[in-house]
């Protein structure tokens, strides 16, 4: 019975080890692991607002779903590793991340280009609008420099071909809106559909102007109503601040455990462990993107992790002072403690899931990771510790009292 | 199996050096806390809160440049291309904080390249940038306080049918009594909340009740073995104390962690973890000092409306 149990013990914790060995790779992985928002890692986070149109007709389902088409594929071309592109049609409203994006000024001047693209001659008529346009790719050109090649479809090339043939050696102006994008030079007439706009300085250029004409015209007219940016090195500067932070917080907790509660206080610093491992192995899993106030919620959860165990041991004190044995203590001490938790959980649970589901944003990443926290707290507790605290008190029946925080005299 | 508490008093009064009779000076706590929500309510009412721009829409830069900096400097570029707003520096006059109306991406950008020439260069990597409607604001406040409601509602559904209906009101006073004092300080000072103020209101929402259920608990296994002749006054007073231990080791850790965390954590959580210091340091407070107590005041108007107004001894 003893040695069984210590063997147990030290295979746990030697099993605990490798797990945390093992996870903390995948875990922070850049590409793979936890996702953080754009407050640790720097990013965009946009909402664009349709505004509703000139002429009064209401804007349609069908509209946002258009709009958030282009809005992805736009995004897409930022290569950004997870963009998050949502539409809110009760709001008429297109929320996008983009965290960890590199250039944000660049994302936000792509994403905020709602205009429709045209064609002029060189007095300013429309001569070809961009639902012609078929494609546009930005590319080296054949000589020097880069180019953006324009493909058009069967249409829009009979269209092209009779224009530039007007125009050869004159301008022929792409416009954004009522905005210049670029003004080249008809050289020859272009009859097969394919052009190419020379003189572009650098490839990047080329292909930021490729993704505007491409992705064409929005069918509503939208505006930026909340804009969050935040440059790289900040986001990173806070998030090596929080895990600072939290790493002092939590090595403080360790120790108090450690000098007040003795034996039980070690395997309530190792149960924080297997929390800890559970709960970031869920984020993992269910790609949750933790924000600061996420970590806040994750804070609170780790405290009532703690909690859990002071509530048990501080009632095994008690079952013990009052005559039990250790190992009666122990039983007695835990299904007791458990009826206490349970309500004080449930109704912190109650309130995490409503402020997730009635809660936007940052609530709602509050919510989510003090829910997962309660759950997992609840769980590590009556399975882990619980069964490793009856295997310590398993090991010797004359183990003393002392070791567990109890003054026997008092 | 007995799950008993032997401990009278007397033995709460031997484990606890420190003992005194916390429900018997209930007024006191009573007027402590009301010395806290008195001022911070009356500065509610008459100055209200900083709002940030999260509330009431706006753009705020927060940009680091390489050299130290003027307020003057930033002020003038500001007012050159037609802007206003405070400026804020930091950090030996490298950051600027900057708030203004909120900026068309043109605007903003022409501001960005006028201090870029007129202040200094700036660090492209290390701006934060935000930009909120008005609308938006409004939205935020309005989601948040909606959920508050129901969760409160719901809250009381459940500590009504675990506990009673006397416990749930007194658990959810104690709650608005941390909610107000963390908002009432906010005001007082005229700290600036934006929203992550809401995410750390909230936290205070979910610790306090979970602290206060704890020694509820305690109340409700107490109150069971009761005996005819036993005061409830003292049985409360007991059970508080059964959990004191529990209630002090377990805000102590959390209120360590805080504290690391507004120490460590940098500017942009300060205050974040400020109103999270102050509001778990109340809810741990009020646990024992205004949520029992409340909840006797309770009892005993009760009791006496049950017998028909005749006082009784409670």
């Amino acid at each position: 019975m003893r040695r069984g149990n210590i063997i147990k013990l030290v295979a746990l914790v030697l099993l605990v080890a490798v797990a945390v060995g093992l996870s903390i790779k995948p875990l922070v992985d850049p590409e793979k692991g936890i996702l953080l928002g754009l407050d640790l890692r720097g990013g965009v986070h946009l909402v664009l607002q349709a505004e509703p149109n000139e002429d009064g007709t209401p804007i349609t389902r069908d509209d946002i779903d258009k709009a958030k088409a282009i809005i992805e594929k736009r995004v897409n071309d930022l290569g950004v590793s997870e963009p998050i592109v949502q539409a809110d049609y009760n709001k008429n409203r297109i929320v996008i991340d983009l965290a960890g994006v590199t250039d944000p000024d660049k994302a936000v001047d792509i994403l905020k280009t709602t205009a429709k693209l045209t064609f002029r001659d060189p007095q300013g008529n429309i001569v070809l609008e961009g639902d012609d346009l078929k494609d546009a790719k930005g590319g080296q050109g054949q000589q020097q420099g880069y180019v953006v090649n324009l493909t058009f479809s069967s249409e829009g090339a009979k269209k092209f071909g009779d224009i530039t043939t007007q125009l050869v050696g004159q301008r022929l102006g792409v416009y954004l809106d009522d905005d210049l994008l670029t003004n080249p030079t008809v050289n020859t007439p272009i009859l097969n559909g394919q052009a190419e706009i020379t003189g572009y300085g650098t490839l990047e250029d080329a292909a930021n102007h490729a993704v505007l004409m491409r992705s064409g015209s929005l069918p509503v007219s939208m505006s930026i109503s909340e804009k969050r940016q935040v440059g790289a090195s900040l986001g990173v500067d806070s998030l090596n601040r929080s895990i600072n932070a939290g790493l002092y917080g939590l090595i403080f907790i360790f120790v108090f455990m450690l000098a007040f509660y003795r034996i039980p206080g070690a395997v309530a610093n190792f149960s924080l462990f297997v929390y800890g491992l559970i709960v970031l192995w869920i984020f993992w899993m269910f790609r949750v993107v933790l924000t600061l106030p996420g970590i806040a919620g994750f804070i609170l959860s780790v405290g009532m992790a703690v909690d859990f165990n002071i509530i048990i041991y501080e009632r095994i004190k008690e079952e013990i002072r009052a005559g039990k044995s250790l190992r009666a203590g122990v039983e007695s001490g835990f299904s007791r403690a458990f009826i206490t938790v349970i309500d004080a959980h449930v109704t912190t649970l109650i309130a995490a899931l409503t402020l997730f589901y009635f809660g936007t944003g940052a609530i709602q990443g509050f919510a989510l990771t003090l829910g997962v926290g309660i759950v997992v707290t609840l769980f590590t507790g009556i399975t882990f510790t619980r069964q490793v605290l009856r295997w310590i008190v398993g090991i010797s029946p004359k183990m003393n009292p002392t070791w567990f925080g109890v003054r026997r005299d008092v | 199996m007995k799950t008993g508490h032997p401990e009278t008093n007397d033995g709460v009064k031997k484990i606890h050096p420190l003992y005194f009779n916390i429900m018997k000076r209930r007024y006191w706590w009573f007027a402590l806390s009301l010395l806290v929500l008195i001022p911070g309510v009356i500065s509610l009412l008459m100055q209200g809160l900083n709002l940030g721009i999260d509330f009431k829409g706006g753009s705020m830069l927060d940009i680091t440049f390489n050299k130290p900096v003027t307020q003057a400097a930033i002020s003038d570029t500001m007012k050159s291309v037609g802007l206003e707003g405070p400026v804020q520096l930091s950090n030996g006059d490298t950051s600027a904080l900057i708030r203004t109306e909120a900026l068309e991406e043109e605007k903003r950008n022409e501001l960005l390249k006028a201090l870029q020439t007129n202040v200094g260069e700036l660090d492209k990597d290390s701006l934060r940038d935000d930009k909120v409607g008005p609308a938006m604001g409004q939205e935020l406040t309005r989601n948040a306080l909606w959920a508050l409601l129901i969760a409160t509602v719901l809250m009381i559904g459940y500590i009504t049918i675990r506990f009673q209906f006397v416990f749930a009101i007194s658990a959810i006073l104690a709650l608005l009594h941390d909610v107000l004092v963390v908002v009432g300080v906010f005001s007082l000072f005229q700290w600036e909340i934006d929203s992550t103020f809401v995410a750390a209101v909230l936290t205070v929402f979910g610790y306090s009740i979970n602290d206060t259920v704890i020694i509820f608990d305690r109340i409700r296994e107490n109150e069971g073995k009761m005996k005819r002749a036993d005061s409830y006054e003292d049985m409360m007073d007991k059970s508080v104390w059964q959990t004191m231990r529990r209630s002090i080791n377990t805000s102590l850790t959390v209120l360590i962690a805080l504290l690391s965390i507004f120490i460590l954590g940098g500017e942009s959580t300060k205050l974040f973890s400020l109103a999270m210091l102050i509001g778990v340091f109340t809810g741990s407070y009020s646990s024992l000092f205004i949520a029992s107590p409340i909840l006797l005041e309770m009892k005993k108007r009760m009791k006496k409306l049950r017998r028909g107004g005749k006082a009784v001894r409670v």
